[in-house]
């Protein structure tokens, strides 16, 4: 994991001496609350229905286990005792007072942590496969490249007052689990001919109200040159994206109305002005990055552990679990797991302070110490021998943090909605859990197979309903909360945007609307295919028909 | 006189800022101060006009680009950029690029909405001299400066990027 060094160290000391500076300086009534406004929010905090939300960053989704504990010690001091993980590898807190964020900013530092662009109009947080380093179908592991965009984008000067938030994913994963095609820009770890490292550079995708996937500008970009070819494109975007309608400021409008050949010409015309200058990155740095990332030290395992065999034999819920939460680890003898945190009657990604200290034992117990977040709010341990698998699944199981829903139905990421947050149309946690309850049977989830349900509580898209096999979106009909429903969206290598498939529902019926959507599936399945893919095959029609009845 | 921040110190402002545009007539009023006139005038009088006693500055709004005036920059003595509100940052990019892509050696002031808070990232995109909002304590906006001791990122103040810092005191 990325170590600070006295640099960064200092910046983060700074950085809250500013805000605690200009925290007070609200408080006394000397910042107007417009102005303290993107102050606040380029260091987390936002002001939410309920109480202030403070959104810390989780660079890349790397999390240790001191970090872990430091968080559980701010939601036990500063919180009600719990914290919820988001759909962008952050976690955010829903109960913190204002004058309070100051200090429990310097208790994240203390852990190299911080709140620092996690919300504002500016570059957020780095995104990316939450296997990077351990994942058996790895080009190159993601990670140094994340952190060096950290750093470029990290108080970046003349981007701090873009037009609108500013989102980047890297993948450097055969199989793309970072959502990277829908990003404002997306990056992909690429080879070329010559086996040289590089990028291959998407540009104008994104979610909200208008998804779009995003195009490519650059097929093959040398890695040296990532960061000015990045301050290229965040200029014409600051120069250029619309200011005068928030809904139309984000990249995505700006290169669909410039249209993509005229938009590359831009930025190709402003990297020149950059290009090899001092920006251009150096081997020594790139090393110094990837030192951070090195594998730990794993044990010289055989691939085959009959502690383990014998385990799958005799238990079946441990199978079942081992089928669904675990992976294919680079290293022989190893695997990556995931605690799917979608409990029901939890919160999608909601946690306790218990359970975070718990986590973190594990984590030190199996796994080097070191957890990842992932975007579909579940947390990795990724270098678990296998032989100590079982042993990890029972201790799991003591804190219900065994949930052996991976990828299935009841594995649903969603966004805190109603419940939590001011911009919303609906509530969207009580329809996970509306669903989850009526598809409890993990024997029939695990039948149905591979299956990711997104729900958003408006058309910000914070739970990526867009990209949601079934999505499901909150919308406000006469003062009531309905539910739009969408089919066919994919957030892996074949990127896709789900179709709406009619006049929208009432929270009641969402349970039966499931039933009826799984059931025409179910009807039309051949083998073992996927329900995005049978959607894919058959269409819209069926499942319409199933809902509303046939069209005359 | 009106005061501003000019290289990090409280001065007296030397310079008329001319918001709405104006004729040769208008100019020849001013004669003998330093006046900051709106692009299309500058672009329309400071040829025409060498008679003019004292300097010729010139402002832009964040929608014209520092293209337009490329071929004079190394005579203009003084560019300022409009922050209309301080939320919009494009005047952030035309600093930047005046100073690291157009050789921009003059003063750069920012003026308009330009709030304490803002005078370090300001000033590493290049701008020098800040016209600051009327409600603005002044004193306290200079010690803004120094919020941070460091910067990742290469700036105008710091053409080097930390990691090109780093990796040498690395050896
Ligand atoms: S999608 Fe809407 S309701 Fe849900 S968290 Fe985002 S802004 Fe709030």
């Amino acid at each position: 994991m990325y170590r600070y060094d006295n640099y960064d160290h200092q910046m983060l000391a700074d950085r809250i001496a500013q805000f605690r500076d200009q925290t007070s300086r609200f408080l006394r009534g000397d910042l107007a609350p417009a102005e303290f406004l993107p102050l606040r929010l380029q260091n987390g905090l936002y002001v939410q229905r309920l109480a202030p939300m403070l959104r810390i960053a989780i660079p890349y989704g790397m999390l240790s286990s001191k970090q872990l504990r430091k968080l559980a010690y701010i939601a036990d001091h500063f919180d009600k005792g719990y914290g919820h993980f988001t759909t962008r590898q952050n976690i955010q807190f829903n109960w913190p007072a204002i004058a309070d964020v100051p200090d429990i900013l310097a208790h994240l530092a203390e852990v190299e942590m911080h709140a620092i662009q996690t919300s504002g109009n500016c570059i957020r947080n780095t995104t990316t496969d939450q296997f990077a380093g351990a994942a058996a179908n790895e080009i190159e592991d993601s990670r140094p490249w994340c952190e060096i965009i950290r750093q470029w984008s990290t108080f970046h000067p003349e981007f701090a007052f873009l037009p609108r938030k500013f989102k980047i994913a890297v993948c450097g994963t055969q199989d793309d689990q970072a959502a990277t095609q829908v990003h404002d820009i997306g990056l992909f770890i690429v080879r070329n001919e010559e086996g040289e490292l590089g990028f291959r550079v998407l540009a104008g995708g994104g979610l909200g109200r208008t998804p779009v996937i995003g195009k490519e500008i650059r097929t093959f970009l040398p890695w040296q040159h990532l960061l000015s070819y990045l301050d290229a494109i965040l200029r014409v975007y600051n120069r250029e994206g619309r200011r005068d309608n928030k809904y139309k400021a984000r990249i995505k409008i700006l290169v669909k109305e410039t249209g993509i050949e005229k938009f590359q010409q831009k930025v190709e015309k402003e990297w020149l002005a950059l290009k090899d200058g001092p920006l251009t990155l150096t081997e020594a740095e790139f090393q110094r990055c990837k030192a951070f990332f090195k594998d730990p030290e794993y044990l010289p395992l055989e691939a085959f552990s009959p502690e383990l065999e014998h385990a799958l034999n005799t238990d079946v819920l441990f199978a079942a679990w081992h089928t669904q939460n675990v992976n294919a680890h680079k290293k022989p003898g190893y695997s990556i797991v995931t605690l799917c945190l979608k409990a029901t009657g939890i919160a999608p990604g909601d946690i306790t302070s218990e359970q975070m200290r718990f986590v973190a034992d594990l984590a030190d117990r199996y796994s080097f110490g070191e957890l990842r977040v992932t975007h579909e709010q579940n947390l990795v341990l990724a270098d678990v021998a296998r032989k100590d698998l079982y042993a990890l699944w029972r201790a799991l199981k003591s804190q219900d943090l065994h949930s052996p829903n991976l990828g299935l139905l009841t594995d649903i990421v969603c966004c805190p909605g109603g419940d939590f947050c001011s911009l919303a149309n609906a509530k969207s946690i009580p329809i996970a859990e509306s669903i989850q309850r009526r598809f409890a049977d993990t024997e029939r989830q695990r039948k149905i197979g591979k299956l990711s349900v997104n729900i958003s509580g408006c058309m910000n898209a914070c739970g990526h309903h867009h990209v949601g096999n079934i999505g499901i979106l909150g919308v406000d009909k006469k003062g009531e909360e309905y539910y739009q429903v969408s089919l066919g969206g994919s957030a892996e290598n074949v990127t896709a945007l789900g179709d709406i498939v009619g006049p929208s529902f009432a929270q009641e019926d969402i349970p039966d609307v499931m039933e009826k959507l799984i059931g025409v599936f179910e009807q039309h399945r051949e083998q073992q295919e996927r329900f995005v893919d049978t959607y894919r095959r058959i269409g819209m029609e069926p499942f319409k028909e199933a809902l509303y009845g046939k069209a005359d | 006189m009106a005061r501003l921040i000019k290289d990090r110190v409280i001065a007296d402002d030397q310079w008329e800022l001319i918001r709405e545009p104006i004729d040769a007539d208008a100019l020849r009023a001013l004669s003998g101060r330093n006046v900051i006139l709106p692009l299309s005038s500058w672009l329309e009088l400071h040829e025409a006009q060498p008679s003019h006693q004292g300097l010729l500055g010139v402002w832009l709004k964040n929608t014209e680009l520092p293209e337009s005036i490329t071929p004079w920059l190394p005579r203009i003595p003084l560019i300022a950029l409009d922050f209309p509100v301080f939320t919009d940052g494009r005047a952030y990019s035309s600093a930047r690029e005046l100073r690291q892509n157009l050789g921009f050696e003059g003063e750069l002031r920012a003026i308009g909405d330009v709030l304490c808070d803002q005078l370090f990232y300001m000033s590493r995109c290049g701008f020098n001299a800040f016209a600051m909002r009327a409600d603005q304590d002044l004193e306290a906006a200079v010690r803004r400066f120094d919020d941070f001791k460091d910067a990742y990122q290469a700036s105008v103040l710091n053409p080097e990027p930390l990691f090109r810092r780093r990796s040498c005191a690395n050896g």
